[in-house]
């Protein structure tokens, strides 16, 4: 019975996770590129929501400079990346070792609290049914609108330059501004499920951050496993991988109903993630025929 | 159409690595001027090729393209005069992409990419026309995943989207080399198709020295990053691989022909 009357609330912060997943998906499906910066603009996202909203701002408008707030930090990571030739990964850590400082700046401390019996939020964990539907519309028109985009000539561009660079600059795509573009576009939606996660949890806290992209991960490989057999079209994708994000805070709710140390979960997160990532190399490796492979000549 | 002045480009300056790809090497190509690129490996033949396209820019000297000066231009920018093929199937489209999705991103090569949806029904019956010619049935499979072609479709749709637009370069860079001689025969008769077809400008690096001399109005032979050997028109009818043998080991002076080269 308890695992039963906690299960909508693991389905909305899933959603809210699947839109962080989102994000995650952006840069490491279709820019190719593993970005961490996303520990830190997901907590951007909650200190700059809530300290906005502490300070009487409406709750879109907190929202919408939240997402914007998360673009800058997705700047920060492009331009490191590109202008300045840090490997992505290591642009993300910096940028989000640069994120910790500014979101304790932000807030002016470790936390701050957003209750939704004083604050006009939009999504709580008080009201777990309204809050779902609020949800889900919201993940719709977030697939719909990155649906669309992703069907425009920049969009294509866009995907291009992840799914072969050399390929998109010899058809004249500016392959580092796209890269940026993406890092930007990645961390604003990150910053904004992190908005909605701070309304929904009524706090936003330096640490919640950590380990996100972990989730973000599982959430898109979980997806992927999910979908990718049954169609290829990207809002399927994109849905698999909300539902990806459902579907791995259900697990974590039912762990935790089971009565596993909590604390162990980030590392059961991590394991799970990295098995998953190693499935394809692992098959190549040790369960196909040898392919003759050409030597590449430059 | 193009022109290199005084080309120079050093690899690795300043280390024991140091390689002189391109020795101040100068080149004119006229308006549908079909110029075969040969010449052992590290002649400097790819690298010609990159600093054209961009790839690479160049130490000294100038390249212009159509009267325009592009020495100083980012690869992507030069790709709106550029067609290129490369010698790796897998290098000239976007494996997770769609057919019609590679062909739309060839379409508007060099265009400013706007919020305009990419693909309309108009556009896919220009692919579909276009694809048919190729005769591999691809004029079906618009929705395919290019990464699931073989390489010699690969490389045919490659060269599809490399000449459209009418670039005003066509670069080949051993294109079919990766190829095995079935399918790079006919990957070669689609390039003198299309070739011939758009009349492009074309330069093409191959190994394969018959084929060197069979296609193009123009032959040129490198060496250490220099043009050794230059033939057009009728000189150029009448010569023989032999002749290029020839010429290719007065130029090595004793050195070893590479045996790449031998294999004609």
């Amino acid at each position: 019975m308890g695992l039963l009357n906690a299960l909508p609330g693991a389905v909305a912060q899933g959603m809210i996770w699947g839109i962080m997943a989102i994000g995650v998906y952006l840069t490491f499906k279709i820019l190719d590129l593993a970005d961490l910066t996303v520990d830190g603009s997901m907590v951007t996202g909650m200190a700059v929501c809530a300290m906005l909203m502490v300070a009487g701002w409406n709750v879109w408008a907190a929202m919408l400079v939240a997402f914007v707030a998360g673009m800058a930090a997705g700047l920060i990571t492009g331009l490191f990346h590109t202008a300045m030739g840090i490997p992505a990964i290591l642009a993300g850590i910096l940028t989000q070792l640069i994120l910790w400082s500014l979101n304790l700046k932000i807030m002016g401390k470790a936390n701050q609290a957003l209750p939704a019996r004083t604050f006009d939020v939009l999504v709580t964990q008080l009201h777990k049914y309204e809050s779902l539907i609020i949800l889900a519309v919201f993940c719709i028109v977030l697939v719909a609108v990155l649906y669309w985009f992703f069907g425009t000539k920049f969009g294509v561009a866009l995907r291009a330059t992840g799914s072969n660079e050399k390929m998109a600059r010899a058809q004249g795509i500016n392959t580092s501004r796209n890269k940026v573009i993406g890092f930007v576009l990645s961390n604003g939606v990150v910053a904004l499920s992190g908005a909605l996660l701070a309304q929904y949890s009524g706090k936003a806290d330096i640490n919640d951050g950590r380990g996100a992209i972990v989730i973000g991960l599982a959430a898109v490989i979980i997806g992927e496993v999910l979908v990718s057999r049954i169609s290829s079209n990207f809002a399927v994708r994109l849905f698999g991988v909300i539902l990806g994000g459902v579907i791995y805070y259900i697990v974590y709710q039912v762990v935790i109903f089971l009565g596993l140390d909590t604390d162990l979960l980030k590392m059961l997160s991590a394991v799970v993630v990295a098995i998953f990532l190693a499935v394809p190399h692992i098959k190549q490796t040790y369960f196909s025929k040898p392919v003759k492979r050409k030597k590449e000549v430059s | 159409m193009l022109e290199l002045k005084n080309i120079t480009k050093i690899f690795n300056a300043g280390t024991v690595n140091e390689k002189v790809a391109l020795d101040g090497l100068s080149l004119t190509l006229n308006d549908g001027d079909f110029v075969t690129v040969i010449g052992g490996n590290g002649a400097g033949k790819s690298t010609l090729l990159n600093v054209v396209s961009g790839t690479h820019y160049v130490d000294e000297g100038t390249i212009s393209i159509d009267g325009v000066d592009v020495t100083k231009l980012p690869e992507y920018k030069r790709a709106s005069y550029i067609g290129r093929v490369f010698q790796d199937p897998m290098m000239g489209t976007a494996a997770d992409m769609w057919i019609e999705e590679n062909m739309s991103l060839a379409m508007d090569r060099g265009k400013k990419k706007g919020l305009s949806w990419a693909i309309k029904k108009s556009d896919r019956e220009i692919y579909k026309q276009m694809l048919s010619k190729l005769g591999l049935g691809l004029e079906n499979r618009l929705s395919t995943k290019v990464g699931l072609l073989s390489g010699g479709q690969r490389q045919a749709v490659t060269l599809l989207m490399a000449s459209m637009n009418h670039p005003k370069l066509f670069l080949l860079d051993e294109h079919t080399a990766a190829l095995d001689p079935k399918t790079a025969a006919k990957v070669l008769e689609i390039t003198e198709q299309i070739v011939e077809e758009e009349k492009l400008t074309t330069l093409m690096i191959t190994h394969n020295m018959k084929d060197a001399l069979r296609l193009g109005n123009r032959i040129i032979m490198m060496h250490e990053g220099k043009i050794i050997f230059d033939a057009s028109g009728e000189e150029k009818q009448k010569l023989t691989v032999k002749d290029l043998l020839a010429k290719f080991e007065q130029a090595s002076a004793g050195e070893f022909a590479s045996d790449r080269m031998l294999l004609v």
